[in-house]
């Protein structure tokens, strides 16, 4: 028997909380959200709490933040149209760049593994590739217009410069830069949602994406490169992405959100049924039709929709969560 | 900002009588459940963003097409647009969505939808008023709020 044990519930933030993201050394977090705050947030003692709050960075609400792979930078994607970038050079962390560009709404923020390239997206329908050109510099590397609708999500590959969105027109793209002519391209698009894709996460290895969507599934793809022992056709010596599972009648909403543990392998979803599920890979699956089981279900995780997961990047099983209802909590995995 | 209205002459139906309260429901002891009258009433005097006339005087809400699960937390409203090409639909959604959010309990999951049928861009409206993200950015829009603010007000 596995569960989901409660280890705090932290409140802070007024109105909806949109997304949690870990410093990479698991030590730290920060959240944001409708309050157009960004707190950060660590342990004292045994009880996590708020160290610092980030404020006057955004003027309407901050959807995403995520930390850059080296730790001393984070990015917030605001509905205000910009993308702030924070550090504490100065010894505070302080806004010293802001990247403008997208025409409104930014929904997603990601840094590349280097760290020397960030992503974003909007509802302006585009993928935007920055790169970071000197200290408080960025520079934009690429427009991607290959959506036509509202961008969602952007997500890296975990070693290679290979970037996936997910979006309101039901597809997931991947780009990727042309070394001939240093082009960022679309390299492929994935199609069998049949509501928008919210969210989408690499596994460990970057050969298979977790995508969950308003269709109340979640997809796996799995990356078949040009003469891979399957014989799965590929064209233009591009890999291909196929769906190798569905995983349908689990989730009764929307799905906003997924996460997939780089340590334990553990897939956790954040859904508009107020739930939290943990599922995994069964020991005899098959590699090109894997299954996957529900290991965990936690009911009433939170008193209205939870907007993301995230797993501690160090591995050791806790899960950060957070909702509508204003409220963040983390999370251990146990076997009972 | 004078824009003719998309249906000059919408047909105009009579409201329909007030809720009778029955004995067990002024009994305070008792713990009444929402049911789908009680939603109605909540829509029914939205103002129509094109016209001086509620919802209900448009019939573009009615109690039938109203279903609540207390078991649930759920709550489904169809609406109606009065023509099928109406521009007005996604705003028309979004007031009965405003309007619900900030009378009922938080735990109730709201759908609001057009009806079957009803309106030529059915789909595209109804997938634009359950994408939470895209109502959460149309309220911080002061002039849109200022909108169904007035839609809202009785």
């Amino acid at each position: 028997m596995f569960k989901l044990e409660l280890i705090q519930n932290l409140a802070g933030h007024k109105g909806i909380v949109w997304n949690v993201s870990w410093h990479p050394l698991g030590k730290y977090f920060a959240s944001c959200g409708e309050d157009k705050t960004i707190k950060l947030w660590s342990k004292s003692g045994q009880d996590w709490a708020i160290k610092t709050v980030l404020v006057d960075g955004h003027q309407r609400t901050i959807r995403e933040v995520a930390w850059s792979p080296c730790g001393n930078f984070l990015a917030s994607a605001s509905f205000d149209a910009t993308t702030a970038i924070w550090d504490k050079k100065s010894g505070e962390f302080q806004c010293n760049a802001t990247l403008e560009g997208h025409e409104n709404e930014v929904k997603s923020v990601a840094w590349s593994p280097s760290g020397h390239l960030l992503a974003t997206c909007g509802r302006d329908k585009s993928v935007w590739v920055w790169e970071v050109a000197g200290e408080d510099e960025y520079e934009c590397e690429a427009v991607l217009n290959a959506h036509n609708q509202d961008v969602k999500k952007v997500a890296w590959h975990p070693s290679l410069d290979i970037l996936a969105s997910a979006s309101y027109d039901n597809t997931v793209k991947l780009y990727q830069e042309d070394p001939v002519d240093n082009d960022w391209t679309c390299v492929a698009t994935l199609h069998s949602h049949e509501s928008t894709v919210w969210s989408l996460a690499f596994d460990k290895t970057g050969e298979r994406l977790a995508t969950c969507s308003d269709d109340r599934t979640v997809k796996i793809w799995k990356e078949y490169k040009p003469d891979n022992q399957e014989g799965v056709v590929v064209t233009d010596r591009e890999a291909v992405w196929k769906c190798i599972c569905t995983l349908s009648g689990f989730h009764t909403r929307c799905i906003y959100d997924i996460a997939w543990c780089h340590k334990t392998d553990l897939i956790a979803t954040a859904c508009g049924d107020d739930i939290i599920r943990i599922f995994k890979e069964s020991e005899d699956s098959d590699p090109n039709a894997p299954t996957f089981e529900l290991l965990c279900t936690k009911k009433n995780a939170h008193s209205q929709d939870v907007n993301c997961v995230a797993w501690n990047p160090s591995g050791n099983q806790e899960l950060l969560s957070c909702s509508d209802d204003g409220e963040i909590k983390i999370w251990k995995f146990t076997e009972a | 900002m004078t824009k003719t209205a998309d249906n000059i002459n919408p047909h105009i139906y009579e409201k329909g009588s007030e809720r009778e309260i029955t004995s067990s429901e002024r009994d305070e002891d008792l713990q009444d459940e929402f049911d789908d009258r009680e939603i109605f009433d909540l829509i029914r005097n939205i103002n129509d963003p094109e016209h001086p006339l509620t919802l209900e005087e448009l019939r573009v809400v009615e109690e039938k097409n109203i279903i609540v699960n207390n078991d649930d937390s759920t709550v489904l409203v169809n609406f109606t647009p009065t023509i099928p090409h109406c521009s007005m639909a996604t705003l028309i959604g979004l007031s009965i969505r405003v309007q619900l959010l900030r009378a009922l309990p938080s735990r109730f999951k709201v759908t609001v939808q057009v009806s079957e049928g009803s309106h030529a861009s059915e789909h595209a409206v109804n997938k634009q008023l359950a994408d939470k993200e895209r109502v959460a950015a149309a309220l911080e829009n002061n002039n849109l709020l200022q909108i169904i603010n007035q839609c809202i007000a009785v």
